[in-house]
């Protein structure tokens, strides 16, 4: 078991004739993803990598049963392509892309909201089961299959996470990077209870950061409804107000977004905070014994 | 991107948004000129990238006859480490109310949230923190914009006086100049009603979404180079997320979260960190070079800290870029790595003899780091 995504889960990938498109979703296959097809506007009827490539995402979908796309399309066409698979009916959309505006994504982010489609992202690693399948960026090696569930704002630092995790035993089930933008699909509070309703994860890591309120709505969703531990991680404590590091979501303003709100928020959830990556696994291990 | 307040209001006056007659002036006869055409009392105004202008004393009010004086004073000022070169002179409004139109992009919504206020033409972070119900906040339906019937109930529920419509009006087309040019901010502080009734913009605050540069190129073309630290405007041509900051341990780093770890694990190690450097995904070893030159360049830096976890980054290609640096001489302080993941024997094997700080974990390699430039401060 696992949440979104497991071996089964059959794949769009948007975007597969760039460059960007073709080098992970060779990577993607290489793992055992089931990739079956491909979408670029222009280019149907060819094949890349031995998969389909459509013009529209609606004709992929007469074609094949699609459980997921990704969508690796240039920022200035990005929001665009994640509305089109949305209203295709593809019910899960994972924007990997970088740089997209921002009001593409407040328009975006309620239309596919308001079509019932989950979408994860943009500007984000994408999401993997681990030893099943992965949609996504993440090198794909560092994740072993075992009993937690990983989210997080960031991409290397996931990774770190998720390979600390593995080396120590305990391993992975579900990780999904939500993506560093300010405004994306799919947050902490949406993801917590499929970790919890799921049976193979036995906790759940939230890797957050400065900037925005998701950790402080997490932090009151687990206080009121998770019935398993939660670690959480927050990325940036020292970062300097109103410096952007990178992430756009990453920028303290104000009051809103401090370190210590968030760090406040996971004490009254009874959240315990690792200060290091290595930590992270000593609390996890203390709170499964 | 930030705008200077005379940019903010060409857009806003683009878009219908009432303004002052104002004009921009480099030299104080400029200032003088300008004012004399206008024949009456003018406000000189500061145009630097920072808040709090006002306070510092870069916003004076002047008769057409004292105007080259005060510019003079104005300009070539140090406000926060910037020094002012331009002015804006505007005629001086006739103020009867001050109130706040403020328009921004929330996370937690997700929607652009509209926000006006009585409380106008002081600090509005002040008011948010000290009084919140003062200002009232509206989450704008993408899809619909916003229409005048919310703006009036908006401005209704703030409390604002003056003519209705016209207070509205200003606030929609507000909302406009927003959306058509891709803002991230946009904050008309005071939004004034003036003694015969009218409305006017008296002073424009807006910022814009770098990720939508692209379709603005007329806007684009504002970035002020000057207005940011060299050694940033070096980064940029690199293409290299980074950040100039006031400590002395140069940080290079894969991924934007994993460099911020860095920099929150040298500030608990007693340290500061000279800058936030990403080398992005998948960077190779010429990439890696240029960022170790950059740092080393930077006369505040008394130490390098490069730490990497190899994911689509190879370990092997960060080693190579370093050692290139190391062995063109380019570097004059101690550098200590953490490397980890992909390729990380590799690296290692590469990294054998070199005059580098190897350490198995990021927290033991930032404390290493720490006491070389010198210990905890």
């Amino acid at each position: 078991m696992s949440i979104l995504v497991n071996k089964d889960t059959r794949v769009l990938v948007q975007g597969l004739t760039g460059r960007e498109g073709r080098f992970h979703a060779e990577q993607m296959i290489k793992y055992g993803t089931k990739i079956v097809a491909g979408v670029t506007p222009g280019k149907g009827g060819q094949e890349v990598l031995g998969v389909p490539v459509y013009d529209t995402v609606n004709e992929a979908v007469a074609n094949h049963h699609i459980d997921a796309s990704i969508v690796f399309v240039p920022a200035a066409a990005a929001a665009d392509a994640a509305l089109e698979a949305a209203h295709a009916g593809v019910p899960l959309v994972v924007l990997i892309t970088e740089g997209i505006p921002t009001l593409d994504m407040v328009a975006a982010v309620k239309e596919i909201k308001d079509l019932g489609v989950r979408l994860i992202g943009g500007n984000c690693p994408g999401l993997i089961s681990a030893e099943e399948t992965k949609i996504g960026i993440m090198p794909g090696h560092v994740f072993k299959k075992g009993r937690v569930g990983l989210i997080s704002r960031s991409g290397t630092l996931t990774y770190e996470a998720a390979a600390a995790l593995s080396n120590s035993g305990l391993g992975n089930t579900t990780t999904v990077g939500i993506g560093g933008d300010p405004i994306i699909g799919t947050t902490f509070k949406d993801l917590l209870p499929l970790f919890n309703e799921d049976p193979e994860t036995e906790a759940v890591v939230v890797i957050g950061e400065i900037g925005g309120s998701d950790e402080e709505e997490a932090a009151a969703w687990v206080k009121e409804h998770m019935n398993k531990p939660v670690v959480g991680f927050i990325g940036g404590r020292s970062a300097p107000k109103g410096k952007r590091m990178g992430h756009a979501g990453a920028i303290i303003m104000g009051d809103v977004g401090t370190p210590e709100s968030k760090l406040k928020a996971f004490a009254e959830a009874g959240i315990p905070v690792a200060d290091t990556i290595d930590e992270i696994v000593e609390l996890v291990k203390k709170a499964l014994s | 991107m930030k705008l200077h307040e005379f940019q903010a209001k060409e857009i806003l006056a683009k878009y219908g948004v009432p303004v002052p007659p104002g004009k921009v002036a480099y030299t104080p006869e400029e200032a003088e000129r300008i004012a004399k055409d206008y024949g009456k009392l003018v406000v000189i105004k500061a145009q630097v990238h920072v808040g709090g202008r006002g306070k510092a004393g870069g916003v004076k009010l002047a008769k057409p006859e004292e105007s080259r004086e005060v510019a003079g004073k104005i300009l070539g000022m140090d406000i926060k480490g910037l020094t002012v070169k331009k002015v804006l002179v505007a005629e001086a409004v006739d103020i009867a109310k001050e109130y706040y139109a403020g328009l921004i992009i929330d996370r937690s919504s997700q929607r652009v949230v509209l926000m006006v206020s009585k409380e106008g033409g002081v600090d509005i972070e002040e008011v948010a923190r000290t009084n919140p119900k003062a200002i009232v906040k509206y989450p704008i339906d993408p899809h619909k914009g916003l229409r005048p019937f919310e703006a009036r109930e908006v401005v209704k529920q703030a409390g604002l006086e003056g003519n209705l419509n016209r207070l509205a009006s200003a606030i929609v087309k507000l909302y406009n100049a927003f959306v058509g040019s891709d803002a991230s901010l946009a904050e008309i502080n005071p939004l004034v009603v003036t003694a015969d009734g009218e409305i006017i913009a008296a002073d424009a605050k807006i910022d814009l979404d770098d990720n939508a540069l692209f379709r603005h190129p007329d806007l684009a073309k504002l970035r002020e180079v000057e207005a940011e630290h060299p050694l940033e405007i070096e980064a940029s041509n690199y293409g290299f997320a980074y950040v100039k900051l006031d400590g002395d341990v140069g940080i290079i780093g894969n991924g934007a979260g994993l460099v911020m770890y860095t920099l929150d694990l040298v500030n608990r190690a007693g340290g500061k960190p000279a800058n936030f450097l990403d080398i992005g995904g998948g960077a190779k070893a010429d990439v890696v070079y240029n960022a170790v030159k950059l740092v080393a360049k930077d006369p505040d830096v008394k130490g390098i800290f490069i730490n990497i976890f190899g994911g689509i980054t190879r370990a092997d290609e960060v080693a190579k870029g370093v050692i290139k640096a190391l062995e063109e001489g380019l570097v004059k302080v101690p550098v200590v790595m953490r490397v980890a993941g992909t390729a990380e024997e590799e690296a290692k094997k590469l990294l054998e003899g070199k005059p580098i700080y190897l350490y198995p974990n990021s927290l033991e390699a930032a404390k290493a780091i720490v006491t070389m430039v010198g210990g905890a401060k």
